[in-house]
């Protein structure tokens, strides 16, 4: 399949703060791989500096061979990646509608991006009902799939998602993983971040278990999930 | 002339003066909005803009529209350098820093103004043909008219722009969440500099209608309408696109008013008064939400 997105021995400060102490990790075209680890591991730094928000000091990455620490965040969205950021973050004093045109905002092809749009209201039906309305007053879980649907008009072959089940109930947590899922057969690659171990390695193929900024574990998801001690630390025994 | 004449007299001395303050606060507001910064320069870039308008109708020979398009141009341009070279290097410094530096672009504008078109008042020349048209007991004259017409439609322009071009919307993306703005693929610096250009634009067109108001330009003319402005926004709702048109129209009301029925040595007082009211009672603004600061 070939590497899409590679990280080479990266290390992020927060100030004085070492917060990814060189991390190194692969994902694959067409894959999920699911990042998961306490709070505070450091696995949305490592989104975050994915995304160009941070800065690596050492180290490099490189999305389909083509290196991209360093460029400035709206420069790596045109390179086909798109974030969706922890807590969702949509623009709530604009409309659902003004929130996915802004999602399609690196691009001019007006007929693509309204097939996109189409697909989008075909994975978030909900989102089509509330198109006129401020994204303000839509429900978590909507403002989960505003914040994913606009992702995806930016037209991303990978797709960045940052805990995607916070705040979230249980139903709704399996409605939106199962949308990752659509999303992911529909040809997207995915690196998922979540707290929620739980569902992260039921729908993903590979798995990165971070611990105070170091990767400890990696492997198949489906092995990870069995064993004794990842159950032990992330999945309630 | 009666008491309610005399009010609506006020009152329309008023709405053109506060169309004044409300083009001013608009760029206040914009820039406020965002970058968090409140630019006590704009009031020397309105200086700026009303000498450019000034130099193009006397040594070009333009006439007003046309001087007035390209001050609006210029001084655009001089709001985006003065956000390059000034503020973008400061834009993860406290913001106290960035505070100070507006200051020190203020007294750089005006003294560098000072020094090429020397601190005398210059009288700017008379563009429109003085004519007054009476209603009833009410007198409304040709600058008064340009003034509303021209602020209606800049306002209108400005609209436009902000709520349905993809520029527009790049700027209430970048003012709401910059770092979210740019994982849309928002170059936000580019966003911030076109916002310095047109809240500049904004400030010099109300330079050239008050030169065109008051008949005299000076380097220093910007520092109280810059105030006046700064209060205007603020009482609308600092941040906020309407709360600025309406802040300056309501504060140019009031200062009419106080000019004509109690004294206009106390015009600035209300002015001021209103901030601290405002300040005291309301600090959001009249249409400000009470904000939640972002953590």
């Amino acid at each position: 399949m070939g590497i899409m997105l590679k990280i080479d021995n990266i290390n992020v400060y927060y100030g004085a703060i070492h917060a990814i102490k060189g991390i190194s990790l692969e994902v694959d075209k067409g894959e999920i791989v699911t990042l998961i680890g306490a709070n505070g591991a450091g696995k949305s730094t490592t989104l975050r500096t994915i995304s160009g928000l941070l800065k690596p000091r050492t180290g490099k990455i490189s999305f389909e061979d083509k290196i991209i620490s360093g460029m400035p965040a709206h420069r790596i969205v045109e390179c086909g990646v798109s974030q969706v950021p922890e807590g969702r973050r949509i623009f709530a004093n604009m409309t659902v509608m003004e929130n996915l045109e802004l999602g399609a905002y690196i691009r001019k092809d007006k007929n693509a991006i309204q097939n996109d749009l189409k697909r989008v209201f075909k994975h978030f039906p909900r989102l089509a009902e509330r198109k006129k309305q401020e994204a303000g007053t839509l429900s978590g879980g909507e403002q989960q799939m505003l914040a994913m649907g606009r992702a995806l008009m930016s037209s991303p072959r990978l797709l960045l998602l940052d805990e995607p089940s916070m705040g979230l109930a249980p139903l709704l947590i399996k409605e939106i993983f199962a949308i990752i899922k659509d999303i992911n057969e529909a040809g997207t690659t995915i690196l998922l971040v979540e707290q929620n171990a739980n569902m992260a390695l039921s729908i993903a193929n590979r798995a990165y278990v971070l611990e105070t900024g170091k990767i400890t574990l990696s492997g198949d998801a489906k092995e990870l999930a069995a064993s004794e001690e990842v159950r032990k630390a992330y999945l309630g025994g | 002339m009666g008491i309610m004449d005399q009010f609506l007299q006020q009152l329309i001395n008023g709405i053109s003066l506060g169309s004044i303050y409300a083009l001013i606060a608009l760029g206040y507001t914009m820039v406020y909005g965002i970058i968090k910064l409140i630019n006590f320069a704009h009031g020397d870039i309105y200086m700026v803009g009303a000498y450019i308008g000034f130099f193009c109708i006397t040594i070009l020979h333009w006439p007003v529209l046309p001087a007035l398009v390209a001050s609006m141009i210029l001084t655009g341009i001089l709001g985006m350098l003065v956000e390059r070279f000034a503020y973008r290097p400061l834009r993860s410094a406290p913001r106290i820093s960035v505070l100070i530096t507006a200051i020190g672009v203020s007294f750089f504008l005006e003294y560098t103004m000072m020094y090429f078109v020397t601190p005398q008042p210059r009288t700017f020349p008379s563009v429109l043909e003085d004519a007054a048209y009476h209603f009833g007991p009410f007198v409304v004259n040709n600058q008064q008219i340009m003034i509303f017409a021209i602020t209606i439609i800049l306002m209108a322009i400005l609209t436009y722009i902000v709520q349905y071009t993809k520029v527009g919307k790049a700027m209430r993306a970048v003012s709401f969440d910059t770092e979210t703005a740019q994982l849309m693929g928002i170059n936000a610096n580019r966003i911030i500099s076109v916002t310095f250009g047109i809240g500049s634009a904004l400030a010099a067109a109300a330079g050239v209608l008050v030169g065109i108001y008051y008949n005299s330009i000076d380097p220093l003319m910007g520092i109280m309408p810059g105030l006046k402005a700064f209060v205007a926004a603020v009482l609308g709702g600092i941040g906020i696109l309407p709360g600025a048109a309406a802040g300056g129209i309501i504060l140019g009301i009031i200062e009419a008013l106080v000019s004509g029925f109690i004294s206009s040595t106390f015009r600035d007082a209300a002015a001021f008064a209103i901030l601290i009211l405002v300040l005291l009672f309301k600090p959001s603004g009249l249409l400000g939400k009470n904000t939640n600061e972002k953590v």
